[in-house]
């Protein structure tokens, strides 16, 4: 017995092997260029190394530069995908399957990125472990070391977990590297007993993810509300923080399906509607950032305190401006513009909305970070701080690694759940047709019937 | 025990800077070329803040030498990941060279942008030049620093004190600054000590303390009879 519909998905799931087994002259010459980068970048931290923090533009009184405000912006990224993947699955958004770990890449690979910012950023990296050995849990720079070590944990083994299934299949597909697919498959064989396990994992893992996700940009937020400094000292920084990071979470997503969408050939499997739906999420989030820097920047001008003015106004009209009202521009305007009209909120307008909003967020880290710095409260000038040619080639090297990273993991796992996409076509309409009855009223009596329909 | 606090006058400062420059030598601070001080990576424990007033041909110079304020309850202190940067037993605020990670988040927090930081190795006068004091260590390039109301200093004169079996005399222990005021307009003493002369300046309708709002309560008291500082 022939089942076509059976035969054409496995045609289409056949596009997502692909990747895997034939690599075109397009990923090398990237890989090329990106590792290129990565090694131009070690060698300006080396000067570093060598030569210490003068190489780079931070001075007295703006000592925090590119690195922190790298820092703050990628662990912000970092949360487009573990805890955008945690609260659709909690949600039980059918939609979520293509795209969860696509989002719990990226945020295992920036976080260890975001993780690295303040370690380069140190004086002596050499004395890193000092934190160990005589580490003050009174500091919040030692909250964050926890937090997001905790939260590097729990999304590694967040990704990992559902990937058993499908690193399985490729260990049964053969081919290279079968030892390291076996290694990593743990003995899945798919058995009743082992799928319980699974979800049971995912689901105890989904839950505990939300709340240390949401704790970590609390306590990079506090790290800066904790001072004294005017501009920081504010207690809506914790969830400020998170609602930004989430916002530009989300943004890097849609930027990453989108590329893989095109390059991968996706087509079947990223939809218009995912767009749809993740881009009504980027306009929530949005007008929620909108609503919290309005909060923040009203409080603080109404208030006019002196010193507070004095950075408010910095911000507004003094040499910031221009980054101040591009971030506006970016973070506001233009998705709000986009995502609000049907016309626009195609794929590519939710491409050039989501552009904007990476940009915009990393502004809004640099707006938080150097001008509160710049105007000390004390009769001192103004500092100013040009970012050098090494904090740039860091940068660079920053994105570079990102890139690879992700392209690396997509050269030896599938980049779409699998085995989740298997489960929505058999066990996925069936529970949803069964979650509708359940919803309605007078309906009760069609739980029996319902088992006939979706067996395969 | 003591509370070691200093008062400058500044109806008394000329302004000349030997505060700064004794303290640069005392303490073996790092000498920064003009290139690398125009980027604002000057080396000063004791810094002097000029701010101008009014504008041509009325222009009002003020003048204001700023060590560190070694509060009471400093924001310095609580930031730190590592604890190299402490109160001690004196009452003082000390950094730890060799334990500082460089992280420089003290230096974010402290209201009052005292600490500098060592961004490259730091250098001294070299060949006959050189001189240093040998009570003060040298500091390494990546970590931070700051006035310590010469603290060494204090280590001296206490031993001496424990040996004669005597209280520390008022004007015994001075830091560097204050002995080569030209001025005589910085006073160093035990504020809690009635006979002192830091305590009765430090009640005179002159003194302030710089943000006293801030609730970090600096030692350091300045006296002036201008309203507005």
């Amino acid at each position: 017995m022939v089942n076509p519909t059976l035969d054409k998905h496995q045609e289409l799931d056949a596009t997502l092997y692909r990747p895997i087994y034939e690599t075109g002259k397009g990923f090398y010459i990237t890989m090329a260029v990106l590792v290129a980068i990565i090694l131009w970048a070690l060698y300006m931290y080396s000067t570093q190394l060598r030569e210490g923090l003068g190489v780079t533009g931070m001075n007295q009184p703006i000592t925090w530069g590119f690195y922190i405000v790298n820092f703050v912006f990628f662990i912000g990224i970092s949360h487009a995908g573990t805890l955008i993947s945690a609260i659709l699955r909690l949600s039980k958004a059918e939609w979520r399957r293509p795209i969860t770990r696509m989002a719990e890449i990226i945020t295992v690979i920036v976080l260890a990125i975001g993780g690295l910012s303040p370690i380069i950023d140190l004086g002596r990296p050499d004395r890193l472990l000092h934190i160990y050995e005589s580490g003050r849990l009174q500091s919040p720079l030692l909250w964050d070391v926890t937090s997001i070590t905790a939260y590097f944990t729990a999304s590694t083994v967040y990704l990992y977990i559902p990937m058993i299934p499908d690193i399985a299949r490729l260990r049964d597909r053969g081919g290279k590297l079968k030892w390291a697919y076996t290694f990593m498959a743990w003995g899945w064989q798919g058995t009743e007993r082992q799928k319980r396990v699974l979800n049971r994992a995912i689901n105890v893992l989904m839950v505990m993810v939300i709340p240390i996700a949401v704790s970590v940009h609390t306590v990079i937020s506090y790290i800066f509300s904790m001072t004294l400094q005017p501009g920081w000292h504010s207690t809506i920084f914790g969830p400020y923080f998170v609602v930004g990071a989430i916002f530009s979470g989300i943004a890097a997503l849609l930027i990453v399906m989108i590329f893989f969408r095109r390059f991968y050939h996706l087509e079947g499997y990223l939809k218009e509607i995912h767009f749809q739906y993740l881009g009504t999420l980027l306009l929530v989030m949005s007008l929620l950032w909108f609503y919290f820097t309005f909060s923040e920047y009203l409080t603080g001008y109404f208030g006019a305190e002196p010193h507070e003015t004095q950075i408010i106004m910095y911000k507004f009209s003094g040499p910031f401006a221009i980054f101040f009202w591009a971030m506006v521009l970016c973070n506001f305007v233009i998705p709000v513009v986009i995502l609000s009209f049907r016309k626009f909120k195609t794929i590519p307008g939710v491409l050039i909305a989501s552009i904007a909003v990476v940009i915009g967020m990393w502004l809004e880290r640099l707006i938080i970070v150097v001008p509160s710095l710049a105007n000390p409260r004390m009769d001192l000038p103004l500092g100013i701080y040009i970012p050098s040619f090494v904090e740039w080639s860091l940068f660079a090297g920053g994105i570079a690694v990102f890139i690879l990273g992700y392209m690396l993991f997509a050269k030896f796992f599938p980049i779409i759940s699998l085995w989740e996409i298997e489960e929505a076509r058999t066990e996925g309409i069936r529970e949803v047709k069964e979650r509708i009855h359940k919803y309605l009223p007078g309906d009760e009596d069609f739980q029996e019937s319902i088992q006939t329909i979706a067996k395969p | 025990m003591p509370k070691w606090a200093m008062v400058i006058d500044l109806d008394k400062c000329t302004g000349c800077g030997a505060c700064q420059a004794a303290c640069k030598m005392e303490n073996n601070v790092a000498i920064v070329s003009p290139d690398e001080a125009q980027q604002g990576r000057v080396m000063f424990w004791m810094d002097m803040i000029v701010t101008y007033e009014g504008s041509y041909p009325n222009v009002h110079e003020k003048r204001m030498p700023k060590p560190c304020f070694h509060c009471e309850n400093p924001p310095c202190t609580k930031v730190c990941p590592v604890g190299a940067t402490y109160r001690n037993e004196d009452g003082l605020v000390g950094q730890i060279y060799h334990r500082c990670i460089g992280c420089r988040y003290c230096m974010v927090a402290c209201p009052f942008t005292v600490k500098v930081f060592n961004w490259k190795a730091p250098k001294w006068l070299d060949g006959k030049l050189e001189c240093f004091n040998p009570d003060v260590s040298r500091r390494m390039a990546g970590v931070v620093e700051k006035c310590s109301f010469c603290a060494h200093r204090l280590m001296n004169i206490k031993e001496e004190a424990d040996r004669e079996d005597r209280p520390i005399r008022d004007g015994e222990y001075v830091p560097a600054c204050a002995e080569s005021c030209p001025a005589d307009a910085i006073y160093f003493g035990d504020v809690e000590n009635k006979q002192s002369v830091v305590y009765k300046l430090s009640r005179s309708y002159r003194a302030f303390r710089v943000m006293e709002d801030l609730g970090v309560e600096p030692n350091v008291y300045y006296l002036s009879k201008r309203v507005s500082w």
